[in-house]
């Protein structure tokens, strides 16, 4: 299938009073058409700036220093941050949905009228055609009586409601790619199982592509063909769904299957959490940076540099020297 | 909503109604006999028997609490008793001089709120670049200076230097228009430096920190453009502490006006109040601090209720 979006080579860096802030630093990934994809990490790996970079939405202090972000076939990077290009591919092709449904929303406009605002601005839609749509879209995300809480403003609505909301807004525009960030993990269990469910069929429905970016694991077991892990602003191990659950190589996706419960273990193991804090990203040591919480560790780990991605199977890379053999699934 | 008012209305009455004790006080708590407020300087040709029968007359000789609610019925009679010194009603002094200070008042507030929103906006989307620098270095000059000050210096200038303008005194817009703008622009301009410094600092900070939340942000995802996202997203959620800064001018101006029309020989409210304590003229300032307690409480009300306009969740958690 045709790539939709590459990213190569991206670094983003924040330079703050702690020093210079290295979010992002070579990453390189791409996603193909109507594929779904997840980005797994602990909080801080950079897993969202690089989303926040393909959007264009990085804020000063924060800086893509590097990179190309190749969207069919057009490299991002050369429009201006906020100019009519970026901003005709915003909401349009590449839509978001972020973390908190809580403050994503904005409290003093309607439900309505934030739905509506994108389909007048890229769909050219009148008022009375894009209240229409919007009571449309409300109702295929499952919210009842779509069209009498359109003019409902987000307190009115419940974390789940409103995260249905923003899945509305994501798809209004019938967009190429959806990234969502962290999409329910300021839900409950069984709302999460619940949206990640529609946007899946939503997904499929509208062919659009879907980046799903947690710290969750086993959010993205079910949906993801593809999964990329990251740690400390780098790749450390991609590969499809099945070699990262079945075959992990890198220590790191190890330490994170550990920390997944799984419903099928009769044995009553102990959760094991990684030992150890993930790293200060304004002072990484040049090895890798999950060396002091590894432990698999090996001497080389530890004078030479952090190695690059290599490929232990077709598709399936791993960043590490050591590619101990995988728990067998 | 409605319940929402109505608690506020309640509210403001229950304010009112302490004011008023206060008022009705100052009388009574000043050293000496309150038949001084009356007599004035003659009070000491009044014999025992005299001083005790006009006592009687006033009701003087009541205990505190009945005399209070005397005073408070005629109170609501409108009944704000005699002026000393001009000896006419009170209520007749403060329906002449009351539009005076509301057109210099009124004027002030929408020049202070127009230019102080503009220039905070400005400056909040400028953040860093030489218009922010200028217009909060102006602002913060603008909320030191006091507004006496710069209506001398003011005087001093336009009027005595360049004599562009008339020093001082105030004309009725229906006698003459042309004058009555003349001799409004400065005292107008002293009344709003401070309020417009003070609200172009609440605009400027309120509008950074909405920029700062993750709606923002979800806006600009959405491919809006800066405008529509300042004017949309940006603004109405900016309002509500400006709004509150605009509430607060409304008593800054009347206390403003004290000065700023003892500068510019204006005959309004401030005026009247500022003479009515020089000449010891009671009746006059308790008609004074109660028409101000009566307008900061409308004002509060007002406040409130755009509170409620502006964001919904006030509005629905009383409904």
């Amino acid at each position: 299938m045709a790539i939709l979006l590459e990213v190569r080579n991206l670094r983003t860096q924040f330079l703050t009073d702690d020093g210079l802030i290295k979010a992002v630093d070579d990453v390189s990934y791409h996603i193909d058409e109507k594929e779904i994809i997840g980005v797994v990490g602990e909080s801080g790996c950079g897993k969202s700036v690089t989303q926040l970079s393909v959007m264009r939405l990085i804020t000063p202090p924060g800086k893509i220093t590097s990179g190309q972000i190749i969207f069919e076939g057009d490299d991002l990077m050369k429009y201006e941050a906020n100019g009519p290009e970026m901003r005709s591919i915003r909401g349009a092709k590449i839509a978001m949905i972020f973390q908190e449904p809580m403050t994503s929303l904005n409290p003093v406009l309607t439900i309505g009228r934030q739905l509506t605002e994108t389909l007048e601005l890229h769909l050219k839609m009148g008022k009375s055609a894009a209240n229409r749509r919007a009571a449309e879209l409300l109702d295929m995300v499952g919210i009842p009586c779509a069209d009498t809480r359109l003019g409902d403003y987000p307190h009115q609505f419940s974390g789940g409601m409103r995260q249905r909301a923003m899945i509305a807004m994501a798809l209004s525009c019938n967009p190429r790619l959806v990234i969502a960030d962290e999409p329910t993990t300021a839900l409950d269990v069984t709302t999460q199982a619940q949206l990640l469910e529609l946007m899946k069929a939503l997904v499929e429905e509208f062919h659009s592509a879907l980046v799903i970016v947690t710290h969750n694991l086993g959010v993205v077991a079910r949906y993801a063909q593809r999964i990329y892990i990251m740690y400390a602003g780098r790749i450390v191990e991609s590969g499809t769904c099945k070699d990262i659950f079945r075959s992990p190589r890198h220590p790191y996706t190890m330490g994170l299957l550990n920390c997944v419960p799984r419903i099928d273990d009769r044995e009553g193991r102990e959760l094991e959490a990684i030992k150890g804090l993930p790293p200060n990203l304004g002072r990484l040591p040049g090895q890798c940076a999950f060396l002091p919480r590894c432990e698999h560790a090996v001497d080389r780990c530890r004078v030479e540099p952090w190695p690059e991605l290599q490929a232990v199977a077709d598709g399936h890379h791993t960043r590490c020297f050591v590619n101990p053999p995988g728990m067998t699934g | 909503m409605t319940t929402y008012i109505i608690r506020r209305l309640l509210l403001g009455i229950v304010v009112l109604i302490v004011a008023s004790i206060f008022v009705f006080l100052m009388v009574h708590v000043l050293p000496g006999d309150p038949l001084w407020v009356v007599l004035g300087e003659n009070y000491i040709n009044y014999s025992q028997e005299e001083l005790d029968e006009l006592r009687h007359v006033y009701g003087l000789d009541k205990p505190l609490i009945g005399q209070y609610f005397d005073w408070l019925g005629s109170l609501l009679k409108g009944d704000l008793g005699e002026s000393i010194v001009y000896q006419v009603p009170v209520i007749d002094l403060l329906k002449r001089r009351l539009p005076v200070t509301l057109n210099l008042a009124v004027l002030a507030l929408l020049i202070s709120t127009i230019c102080g929103l503009g220039l905070g906006v400005i400056a909040a989307i400028r953040r860093g670049k030489w218009s922010d620098t200028v217009v909060s270095v102006g602002a913060n000059l603008g909320i030191t200076l006091p507004n006496f000050w710069v209506g001398i210096v003011f005087i001093y200038i336009f009027a005595y230097k360049l004599g562009w303008l008339p020093t001082y005194g105030y004309t009725s817009p229906f006698d003459d228009f042309v004058t009555h703008l003349k001799m409004l622009i400065g005292p107008v301009l002293c009344l709003s430096v401070f309020g417009m410094a003070a609200q172009t600092r609440q605009t400027r900070s309120s509008m950074l920190e909405v920029a700062h939340q993750d709606y923002i942000r979800t806006a600009w995802s959405k491919g809006l453009t800066e405008r529509v996202i300042v004017i949309r997203h940006m603004v109405k959620n900016g309002l509500i502490p400006v709004v509150t800064t605009m509430g607060m001018q409304v008593s800054f101006m009347f206390g403003g006006a004290v000065l700023v029309e003892t500068v510019f020989n204006i005959p309004g409210i401030g005026r009247m109040m500022a003479d009515g304590i020089g000449m010891r003229d009671y009746p006059v300032v308790q008609g004074g601090v109660l028409l101000m307690a009566v307008v900061i409480v409308l004002t509060n009300l007002v406040v409130d209720m755009a509170y409620a306009w502006l964001d919904p969740r006030i509005r629905y958690s009383y409904r």
